[in-house]
């Protein structure tokens, strides 16, 4: 017996089925031989980057706040979400908004969330599904708080947490992937590495090779899955849920893609990161990559394309009007969900909403 | 001199305490090639190198934990969290290690740090935004915890805050950050921490405020000058310790005080202003002590942030409300 000897040993796995030119790289999911599901994949991720456009252009005219774009992220959220049973709980960070989407959020209510409207997080479809994190990273620990509750009433269910690269520094995703490993929790991480959190590059987030890895640590399994493949993406993700939903513990996911964008239309990433590393990313684009693939299959073409373009800017405008049309909520609204009922010790505070008395503009 | 804003102040500060002393450093997410999200970083990489100025991974509790242990090495750092509303998961740091280093090992070792960090509403924030923790952090044995007003005060107070042997939380009113210039000389002149600023004279009531609703104050007194009452500014500035001589003998003078508060009523600090009043100035008053802030709410969205937000405009009226009382 020598005196040493190797005590553990890991592999992380890396996978694109599509190539940058929508080429199959091998063969592919049951799913992608059905036409219908990937048309709903092209649509989902179009719709996403036309709210995205959308959402943009009503911030830079002061009709909405701080907003976190997903562009060339579109593959993340729809892959992850498209995977997902409808009684399956999401548990967001902030640049899913393709995700939510595909899970019934309207874009009414997206609109409202990112106009400064809390109304936007009471979602009408996914009543379960959590709103978005800001706190980075916070929200992982709540998904294995759901994911526990589904094991401990023995529920067929997973729930699917969502954040970036950066996340993965905090000590809050590393507790829930430990919480998900010791108690073989029905939860599913997707870290979204789109390659930066804010300034700082993923090189100097971690030492670590991979972040996939980070599961390794937690005694559960890591891969990463070409995060501009929307259909490596679906595949992966509905291989982990339906692992978790059978009792066969969480996954980790981690999806590689790039931030097309400024961090957030708050951001000037022109002051950390060159114009060519971002035109070099764009060949890469998943919306671009999924196209040609139909279009290769002879599952659409420039009619289609032109068709579905005027359709979803109808869709994302019609939105965007009734947003912009419906009024703020009176300012006692604020109170209304402080408490399940606000405490009759603290009646006489709600004199702060009544309108100013006359003639006693300061 | 030149004429900066309060966010330009702090990049100065920052600057002349690291020229001044090389065991000053500067950490928190995107300070360094980014200059911070506010700038209040900015040039400092450029200048001082990474081995100064450290772009962190993404981890607040991290970063106030690091701190701890370069203060007690006999580094002086200069940690940001990227917004207030991200400092919470710090508190572990801050109240179990930062504020009891010094008493837990009588001395032996000690922790000069500083947490800077943006704080308060009225930027139109996404939420998590545009919280207030002063309260929370002014209850921590063993901590200062300071909230500059003007470009000056940032300067000054935050080289004090720096030279401070012991931790300071920094908080810099998000709203203040580019809304006046102000002349501003880089004297490296300390401002005197654990000391209010009465900035305007009264002689019928004192409004007392700190951080963003400083301004707020100030204009609600110009306002009621216009209508013959004279009303006096204090910015608290430091609100752990407070400095209560200054209160106290201003409201001697004029029998009357409105405490402003952004953050939400109840526990706050305003509570902390009125009881010092109550307790050693109560046979001086003429009207009862007035606190104004917002209910026991969760900061709204930015749609209703304006009806949740003291202003000038509540501060006067709360003013006349005291000003009658008989
Ligand atoms: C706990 C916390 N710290 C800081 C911030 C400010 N902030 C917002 S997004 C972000 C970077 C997040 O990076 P990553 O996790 O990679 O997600 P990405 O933005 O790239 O999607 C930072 C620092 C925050 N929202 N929450
Ligand atoms: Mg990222």
């Amino acid at each position: 017996m020598p005196a040493t000897r190797i005590a553990a040993r890991f592999e992380v796995r890396y996978t694109r089925l599509l190539d940058a030119e929508g080429k199959a790289a091998g063969p592919l999911p049951g799913f992608a031989r059905d036409p219908a599901a990937l048309v709903a994949l092209y649509r989902a991720m179009v719709l996403t980057r036309t709210f995205d456009a959308k959402a943009i252009a009503l911030q830079r005219t002061g009709r909405l706040g701080t907003y976190a774009s997903s562009l060339g992220q579109e593959a993340v959220a729809v892959g992850a979400a498209a995977a997902m049973a409808p009684d399956d709980v999401l548990v967001p960070s902030f640049r899913e908004h393709g995700a939510q989407l595909w899970r019934g959020v309207t874009l009414h209510e997206l609109f409202l969330f990112w106009g400064g409207d809390e109304r936007g997080n009471d979602f009408a479809g996914p009543r379960e599904d959590f709103p978005i994190s800001v706190p980075v990273g916070s929200h992982a620990l709540h998904a294995a708080g759901v994911a526990l509750a589904f094991k401990l009433r023995h529920e067929a269910r997973a729930a699917l947490c969502i954040f970036g690269d950066g996340a993965t520094s905090k000590g809050d995703v590393a507790e829930a992937m430990n919480f998900a490993g010791v108690w073989t929790l029905p939860l599913v991480f997707v870290i979204n590495n789109n390659g930066w959190a804010i300034s700082v590059p993923r090189a100097a987030q971690s030492a670590a090779q991979t972040l996939a890895q980070k599961a390794v640590a937690a005694g559960i399994p890591g891969e990463q899955v070409d995060g501009n493949d929307v259909i490596a993406m679906r595949a992966a993700t509905e291989a982990a849920l339906a692992k978790a939903r059978a009792g066969g513990g969480a996954h980790v996911i981690e999806a590689l893609t790039y931030r097309l964008s400024d961090h957030t239309t708050a951001d000037d990433a022109s002051r950390y990161r060159s114009d060519a590393e971002v035109s070099q990313r764009w060949a890469e684009e998943p919306v671009a990559r999924l196209r040609r693939h139909l279009e290769g299959a002879g599952l659409w073409d420039k009619a289609a394309e032109e068709a579905l373009l005027h359709e979803t800017a109808a869709t994302v405008e019609e939105a965007a009007s009734a947003y912009l049309a419906t009024p703020a909520q009176a300012p006692d609204s604020m109170a209304a969900f402080t408490y399940a009922a606000w405490p009759a010790a603290l009646a006489a505070q709600r004199a702060w909403f009544a309108p100013a008395p006359a003639g006693t503009e300061g | 001199m030149a004429a900066l804003t309060l966010v330009q102040s702090v990049n100065l500060a920052l600057a002349r305490a690291m020229a001044d002393d090389p065991r000053v450093l500067v950490l928190g997410e995107d300070v360094g090639i980014d200059g911070g999200v506010f700038r209040a970083t900015d040039g400092l990489l450029a200048r001082f190198g990474p081995e100064r100025v450290l772009d962190t991974p993404l981890a607040e509790l991290g970063i106030a934990g690091l701190a701890v242990g370069l203060a007690a090495q006999g580094f002086r750092p200069v940690a940001e969290i990227q917004f207030s509303g991200f400092v919470y998961p710090c508190i572990d740091q801050i109240m179990n290690h930062a504020a009891r280093l010094r008493t837990r090992t009588h001395g032996r070792l000690s922790c000069p740090m500083v947490l800077r960090m943006p704080a308060g509403g009225g930027i139109r924030a996404v939420e998590h935004h545009s919280e207030c923790p002063e309260a929370m952090f002014a209850h921590m044995p063993g901590l200062r915890v300071v909230v500059p007003a003007s470009p000056a005060r940032a300067y000054g107070l935050l080289l004090a805050a720096i030279r401070d042997p012991d931790p300071v939380i920094f908080l810099e009113p998000t709203r203040l950050y580019r809304a006046v210039r102000e002349e501003v000389a880089d004297d490296g002149a300390a401002l005197p921490l654990d000391r209010a600023f009465s900035l305007r004279p009264g002689a019928d009531i004192t409004l007392i405020a700190w951080g963003g609703m400083v301004p707020e104050a100030l204009a609600a007194a110009e306002t009621l000058a216009a209508e013959g009452i004279d009303a006096g500014v204090i910015d608290l500035a430091t609100l752990k310790p407070l400095d209560m001589e200054t209160v106290l003998a201003e409201v001697a003078r004029t029998g009357r005080c409105v405490i402003v508060q952004e953050a939400p009523v109840s526990g706050g600090l305003g509570a902390e202003v009125a009881a010092g009043i109550a307790e050693r100035g109560l046979d001086q008053l003429l009207a009862p002590i007035r606190r104004l802030a917002p209910p026991d709410v969760v900061v709204p969205a930015p749609r209703l942030e304006t009806a949740y937000l003291p202003d000038a405009a509540r501060i006067a009226a709360a003013a006349r409300e005291t000003m009658a009382y008989t």
